[in-house]
């Protein structure tokens, strides 16, 4: 059953991948304005068909744990992928516009191939997350994330479109700091994945803040090494800088890495489009009406932050409050589900009330985007609290 | 401070933008621009706006402004960051002055001087959320009730200018009965309420969802009087409780009525053997704990005694308290917290040091000693002093640091017929001390026994209903502002024509759709969605 | 008109501010709630005594009581304890009664520490912390006097010098 469930996994991906093809094609071909052409039809289809295929994924899964597979880093932002999909999928068959599918899919496969570097085992549940609450409330909140997650990709659509690329301005900048956000995602799947495939490991000695040795294990080269640390492996990469012991210099170690990764893939792609990639992507959206992305973006912000509210923090609350006796403890997940709820509430007023469309609204749309990634990947990385399933 | 009266004949209130009857522009700057309409609040006299002078109106007018209720969310959102750098006081099991300086050296002892620690706790974060407050009840207060006249107010017939610049307008020249039929027809299979009015239509829906944001204020007003409720004595109660296994203990602030019996405490893991699945991130994780339980019995006191007399107590139930199955009773909740290993007994043999010859073997209860044990055939034990929680102090004298028997150390004086006037040990875990010299006998330590003792959570929180009720309205209040909307449109005769316009509060997408299909099967155009044709004008972005 | 909204938004104002008032006031003093304050009826209560005699609080009504709760490890305690007995056997006759209670500890080392520091006045051992949690006590040492009426005078924590537990005891003397 679990490899049953990997294997529709992977079978999802690449249809994501080929799907994003398609999208691509769709755009390049004319006819987009008499619905949906050929080329989206299929792109259509083979996203939904990797839906479905992922939905196997996650129910063979929930049948092999015996439980709903959100339970640690992995299954939760695979999970999230999915939503994402699915929450295009819907938004899809309101707006008809495959544009959307460009920008959204390669999202979601970033996001999955990001989950796919945690470990993948299935775990066992502690006490605390032994609530189908527990459940109830993840899936609820991913699906709303998902759902903003859209107004992302909208906001994307709108800027790539709105900023004008001929100089170099503010805008040009942050938005291009975002293109090389999402490359530097995609560094950080390439590098460990090579550093996994080449079976990459060095152990260290080290000195921990309570002054006790710990044995610390590496699985890409040192770059930044533990505090007083002594590398154990032969022919391992000795450190070129050492951390002190506050410092998780693992995880430094990781992003440094991340970082290169991207700096060097989207040194790369700058060579080849020898332009700004937001410049490159351009032409893609010529087609499209400005406000009608921003409606976009506007409707998936007030369908999306419902079904957030209700997940991330009413079902949340609820849980919290079987497992831990309160509903709100300010545990650093939840004061970042609340930063989340409270910027897309600022983000609905100033819309309402200021008359903050378009441009405004599109950065708003980012920047909510940010949040949310955030609290996905470094308050579980960096800031620990209750819900910590990574460690 | 003149009400305004339009040419239609409806009064205005002062300070009306959009006269709330027939929508003529009342504004004088407003009057000479082309441009679409503000159809915010339907441009309804917003007071606080033309009342401007007691300090009570200042305040008021303050906190009407969405513009400061924005600021006010992201401060609160700004101020809540910091509190997530590192932990706060309640996640931490070091007194908070010692803790942030040693895990985080200087900046964690700045981190605690600025009373980050507790900022969730802290007066002015408190204020916040108050400022918070106030403003959604100010701001709503001072919306919904010009909104709500307006959108009463309102007439079937509209002026030229209104329906001119609304964003979908259009404008048709030969219309005849059988097309006004068909649209008629067509709004109301669309679920429309249309009225009529000298031949003029204006069909309306989803008027409600314009009061979601209302509604999910409301809710969220509730829910901050809820949290406030806690601070009332009595509304809140949140402590610790201790029980060893196999004792009874009160259970605190249910005034002495509930005793709490631990028969057992369960700590169990999961077996990589037996559950299969798992074994992988079992052996890389090493050990996980798959259910940490108390086998409780709730007793309730019957016996109108006082306290220090033994009460005369009536089972209530038996229950198995687990994580995130806590036994609830008369509105308090017992939670399994945590749990700990108590030492409970130790046993020690009287030795001949010599000879390694055993007289006898003698368990101290560790929560009740006894002064002398008797070993028979004239060797005896006696226990000169006892330390739980033992130390030396700083003198370095033998003391204990509290009544818990974490580490206890006895001064034993050895009878024996050897040496009838005794020989004194002082004998701690790993650590035996002749203070008079060498002696002949020694106590051999032989076992410890232990005893689990649980920890519960004991609470009862009588504002959960504020709560649960404001959560409650806040998402219907939500859900119904934001998956509804509210659509106009108005067809009417002006000039000898017949007018289309439209508008929605959101979703312009829909309501065009929607448009399309209304007027199929008719001569009508479809009417032009004014902003597009705008900003195409502008250089067709 | 005008009138009638300045009157409506400074209710609704004074509403909100004083619920913001009580909330940042019970806030700010939560730390330091008493559960039995001063003047208020002393909690009653039954306890044993090392000799096994029983003493009932509502027994000594009409003298004063000097009610102290203490622990054999407690430094403070260790120094207070042969003050508290001088002034013990100086006011026993002038209608201050002492009642100490330790807290839920082994006979043995209340015996002890009794005989240790020659303490003349009655000691009973909470077991149960059933009148600890009456009386809301934390830290210890800790002491409420007590008057003739039943009524708390006074309630100190932590060390008292003999000075002090004199004057206490000049204070609830009937």
């Amino acid at each position: 059953m679990a490899t049953l469930s990997s294997n529709l996994l992977f079978i999802a991906f690449i249809l994501y991948l080929v799907a994003t093809l398609f999208y691509g094609g769709s755009i390049k071909t004319k006819n987009e304005q008499n619905g949906t052409n050929r080329w989206g039809k299929i792109a259509v289809f083979l996203t939904i068909v990797g839906f479905v295929s992922q939905l196997g994924y996650f129910i063979t899964r929930w049948i092999a744990a015996g439980h709903a597979p959100v339970s640690n880093m992995f299954e939760f932002t695979t999970f999230f992928g999915m939503a994402l999909v699915g929450a295009f999928i819907v938004i899809y068959f309101i707006y008809r516009t495959t544009l959307l599918g460009l920008f959204t899919m390669p999202v979601a496969i970033l996001v999955i191939a990001y989950a796919s570097m945690f470990p993948k085992e299935i775990t066992p549940l502690i006490p605390a997350l032994q609530s189908y609450w527990l459940h109830i409330h993840v899936t609820t909140a991913a699906m709303g994330e998902a759902i903003l997650a859209i107004s992302f990709a909208a906001g994307l659509i709108y800027l790539v479109k709105a900023i004008d690329q001929t100089k170099s301005t503010k805008q040009t900048f942050w938005l291009e700091m975002v293109m090389f956000s999402l490359v530097t995602v995609l560094g950080f799947v390439v590098v460990s994945s090579v550093f996994s495939g080449m079976g990459y490991h060095e152990k260290f000695n080290w000195i921990d803040k309570h002054d006790a040795t710990a044995v610390m294990e590496y699985t890409m080269p040192a770059i930044t090494g533990p505090n007083e640390g002594e590398l154990l492996t032969k022919g391992g990469y000795s450190p070129l800088v050492e951390m002190p012991a506050f410092i998780n210099a693992k995880k430094l170690n990781t992003v440094i890495w991340s970082l290169m990764g991207g700096l060097v893939l989207y040194g790369l792609i700058r060579t080849i489009l020898r332009k700004r990639i937001a410049a490159a992507l351009k032409p893609l959206v010529k087609n499209i009406k400005l406000d009608f992305v921003d409606e976009i973006s506007y409707r998936s912000v007030l369908i999306g932050f419902p079904v957030f509210t209700l997940g991330a923090l009413i079902f949340a609350m609820i849980w919290a409050q079987m497992a831990w006796s309160r509903f709100w403890g300010w545990d650093p997940k939840e004061v970042w589900a609340l930063i989340t709820w409270l910027f897309y509430a600022a983000f609905l007023h100033l819309r309402l009330s200021k008359g903050w469309h378009g441009e405004k609204s599109a950065w708003l749309a980012v920047i909510g985007f940010v949040i949310i990634m955030f609290n996905l990947v470094a308050v579980n990385l960096v800031i620990a609290g209750l819900h910590s399933y990574a460690g | 401070m003149n009400d305004v009266k339009c040419e239609c004949g409806h009064v205005n209130p002062h300070g009306t933008v959009l006269c709330e009857a027939c929508g003529k522009v009342l504004d004088e700057q407003e009057k000479n621009k082309k441009e679409l309409l503000d159809m915010r609040y339907e441009g309804s006299a917003r007071r606080s706006q033309t009342y401007n002078k007691t300090i009570i109106d200042k305040i008021w007018n303050f906190f009407s402004s969405v513009k400061v209720g924005v600021w006010i969310i992201i401060v609160i959102l700004v101020a809540s960051t910091l509190g997530t750098i590192l932990p706060q006081e309640m996640y931490i099991n070091l007194p908070a002055d010692v803790y942030y300086e040693q895990e985080y050296g200087w900046f964690g002892k700045l981190y605690y001087q600025l009373g980050l620690h507790d900022l969730y706790g802290s007066w002015w974060y408190l204020l916040l959320i108050a400022m918070l407050g106030t403003s959604l009840v100010i701001c709503s207060l001072d919306r919904v009730v010009p909104l709500y006249k307006a959108l009463k107010a309102q007439r079937v017939t509209r002026h030229e200018g209104f329906l001119k610049r609304q964003r979908v307008f259009g404008i048709n020249d030969n219309v005849d009965e059988s097309d006004l039929n068909a649209i008629k027809k067509h709004l109301k299979e669309r679920r429309y309420h249309v009225r009529e009015e000298n031949g003029d239509l204006l069909a309306e829906k989803g008027r409600f969802s314009r009061w979601g944001p209302y509604v999910n204020h409301i809710g969220l007003i509730i829910f901050l009087f809820g949290g406030m409720l806690r601070f009332i004595p009595g509304f809140y109660v949140n402590e610790n409780l201790w029980v060893k296994e196999g004792e009874t203990a009160v259970v605190p602030e249910t005034s002495e009525q509930f005793y709490l019996q631990n028969n057992q405490f369960i700590l169990q893991h999961y077996d990589k053997d037996k559950d299969k699945t798992f074994e992988k991130a079992i052996e890389e994780a090493g050990e996980v704990v798959k259910n940490y339980q108390s086998n409780v019995v709730l007793y309730k006191r019957v016996s109108d005694n006082l306290p220090g007399e033994k009460p005369k107590l009536e089972k209530v139930k038996e229950y198995k308290v687990r994580v995130n199955h806590p036994l609830t009773f008369e509105g308090y909740s017992v939670f399994q917290s945590s749990y700990r290993s108590e030492l409970k007994a130790m046993t020690f043999f009287l030795t001949n040091k010599t000879t390694n010859q055993s007289f006898g073997e003698l368990k101290i209860d560790l929560e009740d000693p006894q002064a002398k044990y008797d070993l028979g055939n004239g060797y005896s034990v006696e226990i000169l002093n006892y330390f739980p929680d033992f130390e030396f102090n700083k003198d370095g004298e033998p003391t204990t640091k509290s009544r818990v028997p974490n580490n206890p150390a006895f001064v034993f004086k050895m009878v024996t017929p050897d040496i009838p006037k005794g020989e004194t040990s002082f004998v701690a875990i790993k650590q035996t001390i002749e203070p008079f010299g060498d002696n002949q006998f020694k106590m051999a330590f032989k076992g410890i026994d232990t005893k689990n003792v649980s920890g519960f959570t004991v609470r009862k929180d009588s504002s959960l209903w504020a709560i649960i009720l404001g959560g409650i309205i806040f998402m219907i209040g939500v859900i119904q502002g934001a998956y509804w909307n509210h659509r106009r449109i108005w067809v009417q005769n002006k000039n000898g024509q017949v007018w289309i316009a439209a508008h929605t509060n959101k979703n312009w997408y829909g309501i065009k759709k929607e448009i399309e299909t209304i007027l199929t099967d008719t001569k009508l155009d479809i009417p032009d969605d004014q902003l597009q044709l705008e900003n195409s004008d502008k250089g067709g972005v | 008109m005008k009138k009638r909204r300045l009157v409506m938004r400074t209710i609704i104002l004074l509403v909100l501010g004083a619920a913001v008032a009580y909330s940042l006031y019970s806030n700010l003093t939560k730390d330091n709630k008493q559960k039995v304050a001063i003047g208020d009826k002393a909690p009653d209560f039954v306890l044993v005594d090392m000799q096994g005699n029983k003493h009932r609080l509502s027994d000594y009504r009409g003298q004063g009581v000097f009610l102290n709760f203490w622990g054999t490890w407690c430094p403070p305690c260790k120094k207070e304890m042969p003050y508290i007995n001088n002034q013990y056997l100086q006011y026993k006759d002038k209608g201050v009664q002492v009642l100490s209670i330790d807290i839920q500890e082994p006979k043995l080392a209340v015996n002890q520490f009794a005989e240790r520091y020659k303490l003349d006045f009655p000691i009973m051992i909470d077991t149960d912390k059933e009148v600890m949690n009456v009386y809301g006590i934390d830290p210890l040492p800790a002491t409420f006097l007590i008057d003739k009426n039943g009524d708390v005078v006074k309630y100190h924590t932590g060390e008292m010098t003999e000075n002090m537990i004199k004057d206490f005891m000049e204070k609830i003397k009937p």
